[in-house]
């Protein structure tokens, strides 16, 4: 297990080094951040220069890339062109989606397992064609139309919750944005852990559980479900880099001022340091991930040993 | 067993990420008498001569009161902390500051107040992005040279002269300089902006009715009423929060929840439903902003004299009053001269100077621009911004408006850069092989801030770099008139010559909108389309 991980470990450093290269290389394909700074007037040439150096702008790609990655073994990750360090910004950006991934995680869990196994069990039933009618509409439906319609009807018509998340951002409001967030993924973990059921419902041991008298929750829980989990945990695991990456829609929508925040400025004004830095961390986020869900596989399934 | 004791583990890390970000929480909105508003997180630092966007303007405009005001009906600049600003050759001003005004932290407001704060903003060395505001001051090419390191520190012709007294000494003759000052740039700043600059920046402390209480960057900012404000213009409500928006259509879902309570950019796809939405809590008034389309002078293709002749065409070519009306819902009013109707007849505005190079006339129109050679290459391509300002819909619109002239499908197209960075950039490299998109904001209501920066030979905001002679002449003429009303009238010359060349399209000038719930009243916008806050009642 030990030898595992390392290796894994190890194996991150190539993956670190070429997203984030490549993440680089994009940004400043897109031009020259400042001239967008001087609003629509040029800055002046003095200034321009100025800032350049000061940013590091004027060297050459790979020296800026070095330098970059240089710093960001010492916990550097730049500054923002409004004067702010960028792990400043992740301070206040990271805890409020991780906040919102927590809450779509759990729905996924709860909402979405849960269905996934009443409909696996009552496979063919009403319930089973109505919740796989139900997870259809919300695959196929963009996640923008769900979250403007939730907020004009929960947010304005109804007067339930507040349109926008405040600048705390704490869970209770982050519940409908969650939701929203979670909706399509939780469909797919609905209908992954009905075929998941399904399938295993009819195999030996299950069989063999039920024929040793053990009570039926038991079987469902211990062993049916214990075994169905490992697709929908290797999806959930992959889900919450997506999730944290992929929540500039839903955060622009309800106004929460996260990584999907920083992100959309960043890419507005160009700021290479914030948008650099932030895919950085969210591609940490999303190999660590990947190594969790690979060692809770041997949690899940004792057969599966890594040597 | 340690399948067991692993998933144990596993929820107890869960547990613990969710008791680590559990902090915060509360609402930190207003309070009685304090008045929510939606806002945008300012670009730059929040310093008065490194603020360039309407963000980080509307909290200066709060916090900081310069030596002129300008007047939020009329536009027109008033004495504020100045005493008197007189000048006998329109190019040596003497300065005096009126006693009793203080910053909010009690120190006085003084002659060296307004000296340091000019030198800091004018010096090469603090990236000031408004620095050329000070380029009228002699000196200014020794504290900020165009290239190579900066030989002075301070400007040679600013010169304080007692307490309250200073005089300031231009390199050329400028006579409305006087009415530039009420611009944010010229505000002055107190001892602990260069003491402790970090300190200052992450809570600013100025001379205007309001003082800030708290802000945190990127989301919020408390303003709260200044008590002991010395000025004729207090808050007359308790304070303002400004909340960070990144898409004003949540903030306008939000006024109609009633949980903000003023949004100062109705979204153009609500202008529909903006009237019976808030039932009449709707403000819709011009601003000092004039689109147009700029030409590239550099490109020879478009300095010929059969260029002129395509470039009236085209004009004639666009439909504004339809656009303006359908794409904008009468948000935009057709434009009809190179300036903006907030200045005022006294104050330059000529409608209809434009005459009928600016009425959409498609026969005319086709005649001129086959006259003239056609279009340059053959096709005209309208380059624009795509990432902000929906500029999509109506670059698209004008071209309909001319193919339809043309009576060619594929005469004009629009080509859309991603983001407004790398327009600009493009721009910058004189890259356009056509017409582009451009756009003033005025930085003080004047006549020669519509002209001189855009149309100048060499000017700061000449993208496309026109130049003509007899323009050059008359604006140099209407800066050295000691009169007001024979100085417009030199301005409004060298606007007809703009005009005789359509050196740019006009389009339509730019109203600024608002929406406000049932709790405010006296809601107004300024020239410059920002919100009058101090004006507002709250209750």
């Amino acid at each position: 297990m030990g030898r595992y991980v390392t290796r894994r470990l190890l194996q991150m450093i190539p993956v670190f080094i070429g997203s984030t290269l490549l993440i680089f290389l994009m940004v400043n394909v897109m031009g020259d951040p400042i001239a967008g700074l001087c609003g629509e007037r040029a800055c002046d040439p003095a200034t321009a220069a100025q800032l350049k150096r000061e940013f590091g702008l004027d060297k050459p790609l790979w020296q800026q890339y070095a330098t970059y990655m240089g710093n960001l073994f010492t916990g550097d990750f730049g500054t923002a062109f409004n004067g702010q360090k960028v792990t400043e910004l992740m301070g206040t950006a990271f805890p409020v989606t991780i906040r919102l991934t927590i809450v779509a995680i759990l729905f996924e869990i709860v909402i979405g397992v849960t269905l996934g196994v009443l409909t696996g069990l009552r496979r063919g039933r009403p319930v089973d064609t109505g919740v796989l009618l139900g997870t259809l509409v919300v695959i196929s439906v963009p996640t923008f139309v769900t979250g403007l319609l939730l907020q004009l009807l929960l947010g304005v018509q109804w007067g339930w919750i507040r349109p926008s998340v405040s600048a705390y951002a704490t869970f209770g409001e982050l519940i409908v944005p969650g939701l929203v967030l979670a909706s399509v993924s939780l469909a797919y973990v609905t209908r992954l852990t009905r075929t998941s059921i399904a399938e295993n419902k009819r195999a030996d041991y299950v069989r063999t559980a039920i024929a040793k008298g053990l009570p039926r929750h038991r079987v469902v829980v211990r062993h049916l479900l214990r075994n169905s989990l490992i697709p929908v945990v290797t999806f959930i695991g992959a889900d919450i880099g997506a999730l944290m990456g992929g929540a500039i829609v839903t955060e622009r929508i309800f106004n929460i001022h996260g990584v999907g925040f920083q992100l959309y400025q960043g890419i507005l004004r160009q700021n290479t340091q914030t948008v650099v830095g932030f895919v950085t961390v969210l591609v940490l986020v999303f190999l660590v991930a990947n190594l969790l869900v690979d060692l809770l596989y041997a949690v899940l399934d004792p057969r599966i040993r890594y040597a | 067993m340690r399948g067991i004791t692993r998933a144990r583990w596993a929820a107890c890390v869960i547990a613990a990420g969710l008791l680590a970000t559990a902090c915060g929480g509360g609402r930190g909105v207003g309070g009685a008498g304090v008045l929510t508003s939606s806002w945008g997180d300012p670009q730059n630092p929040l310093e008065p001569a490194n603020t360039n966007e309407v963000q980080g303007g509307k909290v200066l405009d709060m916090i900081f009161r310069g030596l002129k005001k300008y007047d939020p009906k009329t536009g027109k600049a008033q004495n504020w902390l100045a005493a008197s600003i007189d000048t006998k050759d329109s190019q040596t001003f003497t300065v005096k500051v009126k006693d009793g005004w203080t910053f909010s932290n009690g120190e006085k407001v003084t002659a060296r107040s307004f000296v340091d704060a000019w030198n800091y903003g004018a010096s090469l060395r603090n990236n000031q992005k408004n620095a050329y505001f000070f380029g009228y001051i002699e000196g200014y090419d020794k504290v900020h040279p165009d290239s190579g390191p900066q030989t002075a520190d301070t400007l040679s012709g600013l010169k304080v002269t007692g307490p309250r007294t200073f005089t300031v000494r231009l390199n050329q003759k400028f006579s409305s300089f006087p009415a530039t000052l009420g611009y944010a740039a010229f505000a002055p700043l107190p001892r602990s902006f260069f003491t402790d600059h970090a300190a200052w920046l992450k809570k600013p402390v100025g001379n205007g009715p309001y003082l800030i209480d708290s802000y945190t960057r990127g989301s919020a900012m408390n303003l709260k009423k200044w008590g002991a404000y010395p000025g004729p213009d207090p808050a007359r409500n308790a304070g303002v929060t400004l909340l960070v928006y990144t898409d004003n259509n949540t903030a306008y879902t939000d006024v109609l929840a009633g949980n903000l309570d003023l949004v100062d950019d109705v979204p153009s796809t609500q202008l529909k439903n903006v009237a019976t939405d808030l039932n009449g809590r709707y403000i819709n008034t011009p601003a000092g902003i004039l689109q147009t389309l700029a030409f590239p002078y550099y490109d020879p293709k478009w300095n010929t004299a059969g260029a002129r002749k395509v470039r009236t065409g085209l004009s004639m070519a666009i439909n504004r009053k339809q656009i303006t009306e359908t794409i904008f819902r009468s948000t935009r009013t057709p434009a009809t001269d190179w300036t903006s109707p907030v200045l005022g007849a006294a104050g330059g505005y000529q409608a209809g100077l434009c005459g009928h190079a600016c009425d959409y006339d498609p026969a005319q129109a086709k005649k001129l621009i086959q006259e003239g050679g056609g279009f340059p290459g053959g096709r005209l391509t309208i380059t624009y911004n795509a990432d902000t300002g929906s500029h999509k819909q109506w670059v698209d619109a004008v071209c309909n408006s001319v193919n339809n002239a043309l009576g060619n499908d594929k005469a004009c197209v629009g080509n859309p850069v991603g983001t407004f960075a790398d327009f600009r950039n493009q721009i910058g490299r004189h890259k356009m092989t056509g017409p582009f998109r451009a756009g003033w904001q005025m930085d003080y209501p004047l006549i020669q801030d519509f002209l001189q920066p855009l149309y100048y030979t060499g000017a700061s905001s000449n993208d496309g770099r026109w130049s003509n002679k007899r323009f050059d002449h008359l604006v140099d003429r209407a800066n050295a008139e000691t009169d007001t009303a024979r100085a417009i009238a030199l301005f409004q010359q060298a606007e007809g010559v703009v005009r005789d060349n359509m050196a740019a399209i006009p389009l339509w000038y730019q109203n600024g909108s608002a929406g406000y719930t049932a709790r405010l009243s006296h809601v107004a916008l300024n020239p410059f389309s920002v919100p009058v806050y101090n004006e507002i009642k709250v209750g």
